[in-house]
């Protein structure tokens, strides 16, 4: 009995804490990451954004959840019941469980795997699915064609997001996002990080995630222009809200990505004094709101993209950018003999 | 050399840095907001709100049941029924607005020889129940008897323009 | 070691399981869906054989991409399914014959397969060399050195199929007016407008 609790149960108490302990903050930053796009997106259009539920409005994401709950859930006569309930929580739980890998600190990761960067890369070529098959159990036009247009734009930029990360595992010689961080370390600060030898590959890798979260300008899917809401059309009530939720943690995770691979993940900007008191966690947080700061921004200043440009983009423009870049990153490392052992 | 110049602008996304940097520039302006439920936007006194059926100060109700507001109405909204009263003066037995058809054209206040039905700057007067927009006579002087003061300043303010 | 044992009968017996309704259940969209439950549970085995690599890129080749490809196309499909299934009867000799040759076929190789004796002693102890590297860089060790040949004829193979498909269904349309968002971006507000002063009743 003594045996099966130490090497069964009480590994999984620990590891259901661990879990506890990242889902409950992410939560939490996801319902703050709603009022901070309300916010920022009212500061860059002369308003103020929401500001009467609690101070500065703190508490307007759970008067919204709390709205959310209460509302009916409508499913309509012609869906597909079992799909389209299913839909909403393949998305939420893709969300959450892309977290298992991310290193917050250093050793601060729930699972230390040696493929963290193709577990990700998984998980997110897997979002898709929650909107193709909301798109087709509604049973209805603009979900479907909203979840066609959302299934061909994300396998598209899924492809030049693997390039950019290829070049990234070149320099780096390892598919362990902590080992990844760690080779951006080193006496110089931010001047090791990737952004800066890489620098074309960070500005693909970023419009490609905005194309990959379905973000402004590339929110064809949800256009509400053309297609209502579409994807999300005939949801409401819970069912609306973990797909508004895993839409959001999608954001916060792909920009936790962003951060491993360019911007050095937990490390300070310069190791000196002042900056390297400040635990790794919180430089982590602070790069994450800077690349959120950058995808509302994007969102209160580019219009929507036509479908047509959209896969020009892709296909035409970030697909051989970043392949001729896998080349001559190879190329320069092979060169200078600087491939990592 | 054309050629290049224009691939490299096109790369260097010079378009879209200058419109990011016009936005950010926006984020640090005074806000436009108006905290609505405790401040509030000047209104004209041209304004059309609620409606509202006005009386002589004497208390005597002013419309006379001319009907010409009912004729003037585009979306049919208003209905009068009318009766001699036992002072054997013409006045209405009924006089009924569905709000919820009302376009707020003003054409039933331009229409009116006594300035008996008026718009009033009230715009805060939505309601649970659609039988509440339902408006009928009673409705509508007290709506008078509420707004006669912000009425009759207005009906002031914009007599040199009629 | 009871743990595992379990998680692989759970995963092996959902991968039949889900197999079989591929081709048991009416609609085909239900179908694909339950194609990508079987991929997900050879991932999951996969991960159970210490091979996280293949499985992860399971997922993301066969899960991430071709089974999208397939949902997308089973979706646009407006075909009458129960019509279709109306001769199911008639095929199944046909069916049946190609059936048998494939057990046979798989009996052949497996009874013809020859185990080395000194197999399983490789196997249970892996020699030091390969347990201090991680299965990703194995895989890369045998794919670019070993199987280099293989490797480049099969990448040559996989660029014929896509021009192949490339240039049957590319045609050139003549008179369409294509968008060079070069020069839109190249053009500047100089040569595209001129401020010219009116005079009231002259025209410009």
């Amino acid at each position: 009995m003594v045996e099966f609790w130490n090497s069964y149960l009480l590994p999984t108490v620990i590891i259901l804490a661990q879990i506890l302990a990242i889902v409950v903050p992410m939560l939490i930053a996801m319902a703050y990451l709603t009022l901070y796009e309300r916010k920022v997106m009212g500061a860059m259009q002369l308003r103020k954004g929401p500001n009467v539920v609690g101070l500065f409005g703190m508490l307007q994401p759970f008067a919204d959840g709390a709205k959310l709950f209460f509302k009916e859930t409508i499913i309509p006569t012609g869906a597909n019941k079992f799909l389209f309930l299913l839909a909403p929580m393949i998305t939420f739980f893709l969300a959450l469980i892309a977290w298992a890998v991310i290193p917050f600190d250093d050793g601060w990761v729930l699972a230390d795997i040696n493929v963290g960067i193709l577990y990700l890369f998984a998980i997110s070529s897997l979002g898709v699915y929650g909107i193709i098959i909301s798109g087709w159990a509604s049973n209805s036009r603009y979900p479907f064609l909203g979840a066609l247009r959302s299934a061909a734009q994300m396998v598209s930029y899924e492809v030049s997001i693997g390039f950019v990360i290829i070049t990234v595992l070149l320099c780096v010689g390892s598919l362990n996002l902590s080992e990844i961080v760690r080779a951006q370390s080193g006496d110089l600060g931010i001047l090791n990080w990737y952004f800066i030898p890489l620098f074309p590959m960070f500005i693909i890798f970023f419009v490609s995630i905005l194309a990959e979260t379905n973000r402004h300008p590339f929110d064809l899917p949800e256009s509400e222009a053309e297609l209502v809401a579409g994807y999300q059309t005939e949801y409401s009530s819970m069912a609306f809200a973990l797909f508004f939720l895993g839409e959001y943690m999608n954001m916060i995770l792909m920009c936790a990505l962003c951060t491993i691979l360019f911007l050095g993940g937990w490390l300070p900007p310069v190791d000196i004094a002042p900056f390297n008191w400040i635990p790794g966690v919180i430089w982590f947080g602070i790069k994450v709101a800077a690349l959120l700061f950058v995808f509302i921004w994007v969102r209160a200043t580019l219009p929507r993209y036509r479908y047509d440009q959209l896969m020009r983009l892709g296909w035409k423009v970030f697909l051989p950018i970043s392949l001729f870049w896998v080349v001559v990153t190879a190329g320069f490392l092979v060169a200078f003999d600087m491939v990592p052992a | 050399m054309g050629l290049i110049d224009k691939q490299a602008r096109s790369l260097l996304l010079g378009e879209i840095v200058q419109g990011m940097a016009k936005t950010f520039s926006y984020m640090f302006k005074n806000k436009a907001t108006v905290n609505y439920p405790y401040e509030k936007g000047p209104l004209s006194p041209r304004f059309r709100g609620e409606h509202a059926l006005r009386r002589y100060s004497n208390g005597e109700e002013r419309c006379i049941a001319c009907k010409l507001c009912e004729a003037a109405c585009p979306a049919l909204a208003i209905t009068i029924d009318a009766e001699p009263r036992e002072d054997g003066s013409r006045r209405t037995t009924r006089y009924d607005i569905d709000m919820t058809k009302c376009i707020y054209c003003g054409f039933c206040q331009e229409a009116c020889p006594v300035d008996a039905i008026v718009e009033g700057p009230n715009f805060e007067f939505a309601t649970e129940t659609r039988e509440e927009l339902f408006y009928d006579k009673d409705k509508l002087l007290a709506n008078g008897d509420r707004w006669e003061q912000e009425i009759a300043q207005n009906l002031n303010a914009d007599t040199p323009y009629r | 070691m009871i743990v595992a044992t379990l998680a692989f009968y759970l995963f092996a017996i959902l991968t039949v399981a889900s197999a079989f309704m591929v081709i048991a259940s009416k609609n085909p969209v239900h179908s694909v869906l339950f194609l990508i439950l079987a991929f997900f549970n050879s991932a999951a085995l996969f991960l159970l054989l210490g091979a996280e690599f293949i499985a992860m890129i399971l997922v993301v080749v066969y899960v991430g991409a071709v089974a999208v490809l397939f949902l997308f196309v089973v979706m646009m499909l407006d075909i009458n399914f129960s019509e279709l299934r109306q001769g199911f009867l008639n095929y199944l000799p046909i069916g049946a014959l190609v059936g048998f040759i494939l057990l046979v076929e798989i009996l052949l190789v497996v009874g013809g397969w020859h185990l080395d004796p000194d197999a399983l002693t490789v196997v249970t102890a892996p020699t030091s060399e390969l347990s201090n590297m991680t299965n990703t860089e194995q895989i890369g060790n045998l794919l670019y050195t070993k199987y280099v040949y293989l490797f480049q004829a099969a990448g040559m193979v996989l660029l014929v199929a896509m021009i192949g498909a490339i240039v049957l269904t590319h045609r050139q349309r003549p008179g369409v007016k294509k968008q060079v968002i070069a020069d839109q971006v190249y053009r500047r507000p100089e040569e595209a407008m001129a401020v010219r002063k009116v005079e009231p009743g002259q025209g410009v």
